[in-house]
Order: structure tokens, then C-alpha cells, then sequence
């Protein structure tokens, strides 16, 4: 298919969507990502039954986290598609790049290189 | 267990924001099964955290630890080393937890990030209700296993009252008269002679109305 997207986005695998936890989506902010999202397969379609539920749940959690500092809840998202989906998953990756892009970059760059200045 | 539920950022923030180097001290017992204080949150409380005050420009060293339980000697001994160097213990643990903490270190400051409700059970992951008001005398023998002291908005020993409407609390209709779930198993365990016996007036002096409590097992003390 050789579709292009964002150079800007580094892929982390996981074994479910299921197994990406709060903590996953705020330290990637808190170590200077501009933005993290988490795509899952279809809903109603987890091998597992519930794992991109679960994940969507925890990705409004880390929104809500990130909202109450001041960091901005919309830089962590969740997608659905399913494997079959290529275009669609290049078509995720360069909204949330359009997405983070008008959000500006993360403040934590800001800070730490205030505090290296 | 004992069920608390974490304290909005902001409080949290306010009383922490003179700190320049604050432990965030979880406990791996009740608040970890009722998900507000064990690792997990106190990962994520530090991480956000940092964020905050980074964003403010502001330089706070933030170190996690999560003891086995905050309310033994035996296991808050394990920060012993390194607790005074710090400014403030922000810790996850239930009020037990924290006030053994502020006991122990008397030169650190020890605050409280979460709020504790009560003594309860995990309904479902996510739900927990209320069960127990530890008022010292547990009267669950006579009353089919429900406790009217913890269920009941009255504690009304000999119920139900005239609030119970359907099966339901006058307070709301979310909430069942314990009253009428004490019936109802009676009835089921065939018991409901044991309903007709009057409880006589509770001794509250086993509650809190007999100020601070304590329970001495002599047989076990060194």
C-alpha cells in the first residue's frame, strides 16, 4: 500500500489496547511528547472483549489528569479502526498531528529547557 | 477495608505548592483494592505533579514509594533513613495511615491526599459501599447478617421506620432500607422469630461516643 504518514510519530507496539494504563499516556507528556494516542482495534471487535473499553476509559482519565495541571487533556486521544484499515491509520495519524500541531508544543519541552538554560 | 477516594488536584496542589522536595507515600493495603492510594496512583499523582510545577516554572523534587501497609511500625520504619530529608510526606494512605506517618517523623510535615469515607466493600471493580461504622458491639447476629447501624440512615434498631417505601429509603430511591433487607433474609432463613424479639437500646459507649477507642489483647503482647 505504501501509505505516508507524519514522520513526527513514533509507533509503540502493545499487546492490547487493554494494557495501555494512565500512567503510559502521562509519563510519554510528561517526558516531552507533544501528544500520545492510543489506537484501538473497532469497538465491540477486542480479541479480548473489553480492552479498547477499558483503554478509552483510561485515556479520558489521563485527559481529565492532564486537564487539573494545566496541560492540556486533548494532547492524549484514542482512535478505532481495524487492521485492514491502512488508510484510516494514516489518516489518524495526521489529524492528531493537526490536532497537537494547533495545541502548540508541550510546555514540559518549555521547562526543561528553561531549566538546562 | 477501609475506602477513601482521592483529593481534587487543586486541594492537593495548594498543600503542597511550598514544598521543594515532597515523597508521595502510598500504601499497598485498602487504598490500593479501592484504587486511591496504592502504586499505580501514586505514579500517576507524581507525575502530574511534575508537570504542574514544571509548567510553573517552578523546581520540585517528587519521589514515589509505596510501603506495605502506613499503619505498622514495622513497615513505615522503612522510610526512617530518608524521611526528615524531606520537606513534606504527601501520603495516599487512609487517616490511619497518615496520622502513623505524622507520629513517627515528627520533623516532616505529613499531609493527606486522599479523603477516607469508609469501612466498605468492592460492589464491583469501581463501586464501593458502605457496610460498617465500627460502633463496637456488632448486633449482625440478630439481624440476619445486615448491619442497620451502617445501612440504615436512622440506625434504627427496631425497623423498618416509616420512611421505608417499596424496599427504599426515604433519604433516596437509590438507596435500600436496610430494614426491609433485614426482612427479607429473615424471612428467607426462616428466622423471622428473631424479627419479632425487641433490641434493647444499644451501649453506644463502644462507639465514638466514648471518645478514642483502643483494644488491648493482652495474650499477644510482648
Amino acid at each position: 500500500m505504501r501509505l505516508e504518514y507524519p514522520a513526527n510519530i513514533k509507533v509503540i507496539r502493545a499487546p492490547c489496547t487493554g494494557k495501555i494504563d494512565v500512567i503510559h499516556l502521562l509519563r510519554a507528556i510528561e517526558k516531552g511528547a507533544d501528544g500520545a494516542y492510543v489506537v484501538g482495534c473497532m469497538e465491540g471487535e477486542c480479541l479480548y472483549n473489553n480492552g479498547n473499553f477499558r483503554a478509552k476509559k483510561r485515556v479520558l482519565q489521563a485527559q481529565k489528569v492532564l486537564d487539573s495541571v494545566g496541560m492540556g487533556g486533548q494532547r492524549v486521544q484514542m482512535y478505532n479502526l481495524s487492521s485492514a484499515e491502512g488508510p484510516k491509520f494514516a489518516a489518524f495519524a495526521r489529524e492528531m498531528t493537526e490536532k497537537i500541531r494547533e495545541l502548540g508544543p508541550n510546555p514540559m519541552k518549555l521547562a526543561k529547557k528553561g531549566e538546562a538554560a | 477495608m477501609i475506602v477513601a477516594s482521592p483529593k481534587p488536584m487543586e486541594e492537593i496542589i495548594d498543600t503542597v505548592k511550598d514544598c521543594k522536595k515532597l515523597l508521595i507515600l502510598g500504601c499497598n493495603e485498602c487504598v490500593t483494592v479501592c484504587e486511591a492510594g496504592g502504586k499505580k496512583e501514586v505514579g500517576v499523582l507524581a507525575s502530574a505533579l511534575r508537570m504542574y510545577f514544571a509548567k510553573q516554572g517552578r523546581q520540585i523534587q517528587i519521589d514515589e514509594r509505596t510501603l506495605e501497609r502506613q499503619c505498622d511500625h514495622e513497615y513505615l520504619e522503612e522510610i526512617r533513613d530518608i524521611a526528615d530529608t524531606y520537606d513534606a510526606i504527601l501520603s495516599l494512605a487512609c487517616g490511619v495511615g497518615v496520622q502513623f506517618t505524622a507520629e513517627k517523623y515528627l520533623a516532616t510535615v505529613v499531609l493527606p491526599g486522599v479523603n477516607t469515607c469508609f469501612l466498605g466493600a468492592t460492589e464491583e471493580r469501581g463501586l464501593w459501599t458502605e457496610r460498617c461504622q465500627a460502633c463496637g458491639a456488632c448486633v449482625l447476629a440478630k439481624t440476619g447478617g445486615i448491619c442497620p447501624v451502617s445501612r440504615c440512615a436512622k440506625r434504627v434498631l427496631n425497623g423498618p421506620c416509616g420512611g421505608s417505601t417499596n424496599g427504599k429509603c426515604e433519604i433516596s430511591k437509590e438507596v435500600d432500607c436496610a430494614w426491609q433487607l433485614i426482612v427479607d433474609r429473615l424471612t428467607a432463613l426462616g428466622k423471622m422469630d428473631e424479627y419479632e424479639q425487641i433490641a434493647p437500646l444499644k451501649d453506644w459507649s463502644t462507639d465514638r461516643a466514648g471518645g478514642p477507642r483502643k483494644v488491648v489483647k493482652e495474650d499477644v503482647q510482648s
